[in-house]
């Protein structure tokens, strides 16, 4: 395998008739790291990828690999790896000829072909499919072909659009458990478009979000749930409540049912800093909350129970203005039922109102 | 059996008796007739130098034709679809030009253009100061020249709808894997549009093989099969007439068996987020581009304007020179002022409303039971629809003149040769195919659900097929419609077969004032006939709503 290269974005911007689809977007991807870009269709992330790939001109930015500059540079001359939403598998050849197609344009021997094509497919667990039709493989397979045929032209950097996407659920978590040990064990510098934070979480070392084309945070996945830098990091990564409150540099006050309640506050990432004003949201994960048996906390009524398998997701109204969102595995509390509602993990994260 | 099978039935057996009855049974009396003797006829067929002679000059016409159609269609789909210049919105809007050209009326352009005394041919030897024409319009030459033109779009219309529907993504991927433009367009590009273009090659080939027009003008002495069947029925030779026509049915149904067997392997349907993206051209060849855009347009044009041309030229005045000299509106005005010159017109659009109504009426019901209903016979109903599309005008015609040339109502044979109504069901069997794929085409794109959901909400059938089935189909109707009008109007193959003086169609008219020399009136009816296809294309684009563009053409 080539060995895996550092790539670099920096400030790339795409214009498309009036609307600015990649605004000035930075991004730093080290060798052999797993970056996902994540968004909500329509944030710019295809765009940014195809950026990367070269089959979209940025107006302006450049993009590094290894500190060369290739933003001028064709596709083909790239050398990069890429795995197409539908896969864009040759339907006229068969599983072999498509994976062998990057070698047969390098000018690569027939006998070489086969034994890398063959090698690449044992790579992806399809050992000895070679002879078959496109047309008879599954969508889990086309994906694999899509990956060995990505790969067996050694890229130094892989690049992923929504590869995911187009698989039922069970075989969706089983596929990225299997991509993510794939592209660890060759150890390679991947960047890949979702809009599935799951997908982003298993597979990715770093997430970048995105939003109207901007980057809103990059970080690993942990550090944006639990430290995001804005409400719209927040809402895009998990669940949450959003609270009122004032925040002193330590902790948050917050006001629910009738009560104060300091709570251990952590500031937002570096990106945003410190919020200017003491006003701010106060984020409470569902995961960070229980119900108290001893009578502390947030007295209210549960207003709906959700079964969400090994966990019940439970509303509870603690005043006019906040419902509150918890999990629990406790299953004895029932629609109508007072209970009351403690924090369990401190710090909590804060944004800016 | 069912109720949905007895409605099934109940509208299918009269669609296939029609069917049998007006395309395979006057097949059968060819093929019977052929062996009236035994093998006597086909023994002389053999042995002929003559027959010989015009079925491999059908065959090198037909070959020359698609290499020559492909030459020009193939690059020119590829360009205008792969290549962006100054003036290709102009020239992708004129590249079809040629297939509104009503089929006689395109031979006496080029006629008009390139023949012995045609306007370029003049212009070039006086230009070069040449004893002699620098050419002469005849042979086989000739006809492959003229098929190129008029055949060019076939090949164009399906490459281009091929590279259309290609995913762009393929390419992009291929890119992404290290490959050169060149390597794509070998290993991705053109083998994903083999289907497309070896379909269309094949309607060339088939349109070729029975074509009639330009033969029969530029032929000179040359045979090919569609002439001698004209040559032998005029000679009496029925037997022989008989055979020709069988040959040339056969090698016209082979390629059509050989093109749906190319169409059934059409499977590459993917899709994807890519786009198919131009090449901006840069440079010197970004300034030539628009020139060789302009020229080509002027090219194409050029047969419609020379016709305009000549019909604005004061007949008999047009001897020597380069242009007709002197210019008058006479031969129009005299259509107007003369009943009998008006006879052909009034003819013409008669048999083409009658024929295409016809066409409606059967061909939806065809096209509703082909595309909704399973059913026995189903299979049978496939092919009788698309057998006229396959067999030349000319088999038709002969197929016609020899099965309704006598009252045996036993036999189901009627007179109707040398009454007005034979040209009309010629027209209807020639409009058959043409009507009835542009209606299935429609009605397969409905959701199929629909017609269950509005008789599940309690509506009649009848009731569902008025609010639901037929406005699905309406866009293939009026395409359908439009095609066999237009196909109609200008009929001359079947036309120059069965004809009689009294209901004469506008084409052999046309052939008629060409015979007399009297060029302008020739010229003069053609441009009527130009406007009389615009006229249909518009009133059909009014009636029916969003056109569609349909992929099959008629043919010479």
């Amino acid at each position: 395998m080539a060995s895996a290269a550092r790539l670099s974005l920096d400030k790339l911007t795409r214009r498309f008739q009036d609307k600015l689809a990649v605004d000035a977007l930075s991004l730093e991807i080290a060798s052999g790291e797993l970056v996902a870009l994540m968004g909500a269709s329509g944030s710019g992330k295809t765009t940014t990828l195809r950026m990367v790939a070269g089959y979209e001109p940025p107006d302006s930015g450049r993009v590094w690999l290894e500190g060369k500059d290739i933003t001028t540079r064709a596709p083909r001359d790239r050398g990069f790896g890429m795995v197409f939403q539908h896969y864009a598998l040759f339907p006229h050849m068969t599983v072999g000829q498509n994976v062998a197609f990057g070698l047969e344009a390098r000018g690569v021997s027939k006998s070489e072909r086969g034994a890398r094509a063959a090698s690449a497919l044992a790579n992806v667990g399809l050992d000895g499919a070679s002879p078959r039709a496109i047309q008879s493989l599954s969508g889990g397979e086309q994906q694999r072909v899509a990956l060995a045929r990505a790969l067996v032209i050694e890229p130094p950097v892989l690049l992923l659009d929504e590869p995911l996407s187009n698989l039922d659920p069970n075989l969706r978590r089983s596929t990225r458990n299997e991509l993510r040990a794939t592209l660890r064990r060759l150890h390679l510098t991947a960047l890949f478009v979702t809009h599935d934070q799951e997908d982003a979480f298993a597979v990715a070392d770093r997430v970048a979000l995105m939003e109207n084309g901007r980057l809103l945070q990059v970080g690993a996945p942990e550090e944006l749930h639990d430290h995001p830098v804005s409400r719209a990091v927040a809402e895009f990564i998990g669940r949450a409540t959003f609270v009122p409150g004032a925040y002193d540099g330590q902790t948050v006050v917050v006001h629910i049912a009738g009560a104060a309640t300091s709570l251990a506050a952590r500031a937002p990432g570096r990106a945003a800093g410190t919020p200017a004003s003491r006003d701010v949201l106060a984020v409470l994960r569902p995961d960070a909350l229980a119900f108290a048996t001893d009578g502390s906390g947030w007295a209210g009524v549960v207003t709906d129970r959700r079964f969400a398998g090994a966990q019940l997701v439970y509303r509870v109204r603690a005043d006019e203005r906040t419902e509150i969102e918890l999990q629990s595995t406790d299953r004895n509390v029932h629609e109508g039922d007072k209970v009351s509602v403690r924090v369990v993990r401190e710090p909590v994260p804060v944004v800016a109102a | 059996m069912k109720p949905e099978q007895r409605t099934s039935w109940a509208l299918a057996a009269p669609v296939l008796a029609l069917l049998l009855w007006c395309v395979v049974y006057p097949n059968i009396t060819i093929i019977a007739g052929s062996f009236a003797h035994g093998l006597g006829y086909w023994r002389e067929f053999a042995h002929s130098p003559s027959d010989r002679e015009a079925l491999t000059t059908t065959l090198e016409v037909a070959f020359g034709s698609v290499i020559a159609a492909t030459a020009v269609g193939l690059p020119l789909a590829f360009i205008l679809s792969r290549v962006e210049f100054r003036g290709r919105r102009l020239l992708q809007a004129m590249a079809t030009l040629p297939a509104a050209l009503p089929p006689l009326v395109g031979v006496i352009a080029f006629l008009f253009l390139y023949g012995e005394s045609g306007v370029i041919t003049r212009a070039v030897q006086r230009g070069l100061h040449l004893p002699e024409p620098p050419w002469r319009l005849t042979g086989v030459w000739a006809i492959i020249f003229v098929h190129a033109y008029t055949m060019y779009v076939y090949v164009f219309l399906f490459v281009s709808a091929g590279l259309e529907r290609l995913d762009g993504t393929l390419d992009e991927a291929a890119a992404g894997l290290g490959a050169s433009t060149q390597f794509r367009l070998r290993k991705v590009t053109l083998p994903l549009v083999t289907p497309a273009l070896a379909g269309s090659m094949l309607l060339v080939f088939m349109s070729a093989l029975g074509s009639f027009s330009a033969p029969y003008i530029f032929g000179g002495g040359l045979r090919v099969l569609s002439t001698q069947v004209v040559a032998s029925k005029l000679n009496g030779a029925m037997g022989m007439a008989y055979v020709e026509t069988t040959v040339m049915a056969i090698a016209a149904v082979g390629a059509l068996l050989l093109l749906r067997w190319f169409e059934r392997r059409r499977t590459y349907a993917l899709s994807g987020k890519g786009s198919n993206t131009r090449i901006t051209l840069r440079g010197p060849l970004a300034r030539m581009a628009p020139l060789l855009a302009a020229a080509l347009v002027f090219v194409l044009i050029l047969p419609h304007a020379m016709i305009v041309l000549v019909a604005f030229a004061r007949d008999g005045t047009w001897t020597t020179q380069v242009l007709p000299p002197q210019y008058t509106l006479e031969n129009f005005t005299r259509m107007a002022r003369d009943p009998q010159l008006w006879i052909p017109v009034r003819n013409s659009l008669w048999m083409t409303v009658l024929a295409t109504i016809a066409n409606i009426v059967v061909c939806f019901v065809a096209a509703y039971l082909l595309v909704r209903r399973r059913f026995v016979g189903r299979g049978l109903l496939q092919l009788l629809v698309v057998l006229p599309w396959a067999i030349p005008a000319t088999a038709i015609a002969i197929g016609l003149a020899s099965t309704f040339d006598r009252n045996a109502p036993a036999q189901l044979r009627f007179l109707l040769v040398g009454t007005f109504w034979i040209l009309p069901l010629a027209y209807f069997v020639r409009g058959i195919p043409l009507v009835t794929s542009a209606v299935e085409g429609s009605l397969r794109q409905m959701d199929p659900s629909l017609e269950d959901a509005a008789r599940g909400l309690g509506a009649s059938w009848w009731l569902a097929m008025r609010r639901v089935v037929i406005p699905a189909a309406r866009p293939g109707l009026a395409a359908g419609a439009t095609l066999a009008a237009i196909t109609a109007v200008g009929e001359f193959v079947a036309s120059i077969v069965l004809y009689t003086h009294a209901n004469r169609p506008i084409s052999m008219e046309i052939l008629a004032q060409l015979r007399n020399l009297s060029f302008g009136t020739a010229a003069a009816y053609s441009v009527l006939l130009i406007l009389l296809v615009l006229l249909i294309s518009v009133a059909a684009r009014l009636l029916g709503g969003r056109a569609e563009r349909v992929e099959t053409i008629p043919t010479a």
